[in-house]
């Protein structure tokens, strides 16, 4: 088995609400300097087949309209 | 005139749907794992919360077994209506262009909207005229209608934007204050509001009803 993890963003350039809330929150507890923050998801998986996983992606993991992903292939185990 | 209300688990206003269509026509409900849509004349996807939503809104239930059946269906001309929930499943299906993604307040938001009637000359809005205002209920956290700007250019060109919040009315930031879209050949349609809810004057509007009754009237020209 091989370990996959997969990052999903929202695409650049689509407003994303829950980065601006974040972004907001975080000078109200006195972290200064911070910006362009996006909030997004990770999905874990243990795979036979890593080739796979950008299938996955395409077809269920991620909307492609809305969302870019990166697919990171972790030791086996 | 046979309208089918699919009903996945987590579905929560296919029975209002259910009732709305029956003011127009004889209605029955769809099981998510039934491949038979029974020879209806139209399939409505009704709002809800299908397979929980989990990952993204729509994103499990499109791949059910009785969605396989409403993509022949819709392929093959027949009319489709999603709403709310339903509209998000036929997005991620495919079956309409865009996405819905979430509110800009990210708050579930309940409210009566008007709603401007765009393009009058689809299935869904036939006993409308351009310009008609509809007063509908929204409600959901996952409505703000997404397209790229070229698609949302070529969806205008193509009078696939059936229905738009009327000024002032856009809560969510859906892009060109879309409400309801078409697809190319205007058999399915998506929107956010829930016209099943504005049906009887005991609820106030009964504007809703002029969808269902579009669609009644669609199928007997047909």
């Amino acid at each position: 088995m091989t370990r996959a993890r997969v990052l999903i963003r929202p695409k650049e350039g689509i407003l994303d609400p829950q980065g601006q809330t974040v972004e907001r929150a975080l000078p109200a507890l006195g972290f200064s300097g911070v910006s362009h923050v996006h909030v997004g998801r990770l999905v874990e998986l243990d795979v036979e087949d890593p080739s796979q996983v950008d299938a996955m992606c395409e077809k269920l993991l991620a909307n492609p309209l809305i969302e870019d992903y990166e697919v990171t292939l972790l030791d086996g185990r | 005139m046979k309208f089918g209300v699919v009903r996945f688990p987590g579905s929560c206003d296919e029975v209002d749907a259910l009732r709305a269509c029956e003011r127009f026509g004889d209605a029955e409900l769809l099981w998510h794992h039934d491949r038979d849509l029974h020879q209806v004349d139209a399939v409505i996807v009704p709002g809800g919360f299908s397979y929980g939503d989990y990952l993204r809104a729509g994103a499990i239930a499109r791949f059910s077994p009785v969605m396989e059946s409403v993509a022949e269906f819709a392929q093959g001309g027949g009319p489709v209506l999603g709403i709310c929930n339903g509209f998000q499943v036929l997005c991620e299906a495919g079956l309409l262009p865009g996405a819905l993604l979430p509110n800009k307040t990210l708050r579930f938001v309940f409210r009566q909207v008007e709603l401007a009637v765009e393009n009058p000359d689809t299935p869904f809005t036939r006993a409308c005229a351009r310009g008609d205002r509809l007063s509908i209920p929204a409600k959901h956290t996952t409505g703000r209608y997404y397209a790229p700007d070229e698609m949302l250019d070529e969806l205008e060109a193509n009078g696939q934007v059936v229905l738009r919040y009327a000024p002032g009315q856009n809560f969510n930031g859906a892009l060109r204050d879309i409400a309801g879209v078409t697809n190319e050949a205007a058999n399915v349609m998506g929107l956010m509001p829930h016209p099943e809810h504005a049906v009887d004057p005991l609820t106030g509007s009964t504007d809703g009803g002029r969808i269902f009754e579009s669609l009644a009237t669609a199928a007997v020209a047909a």
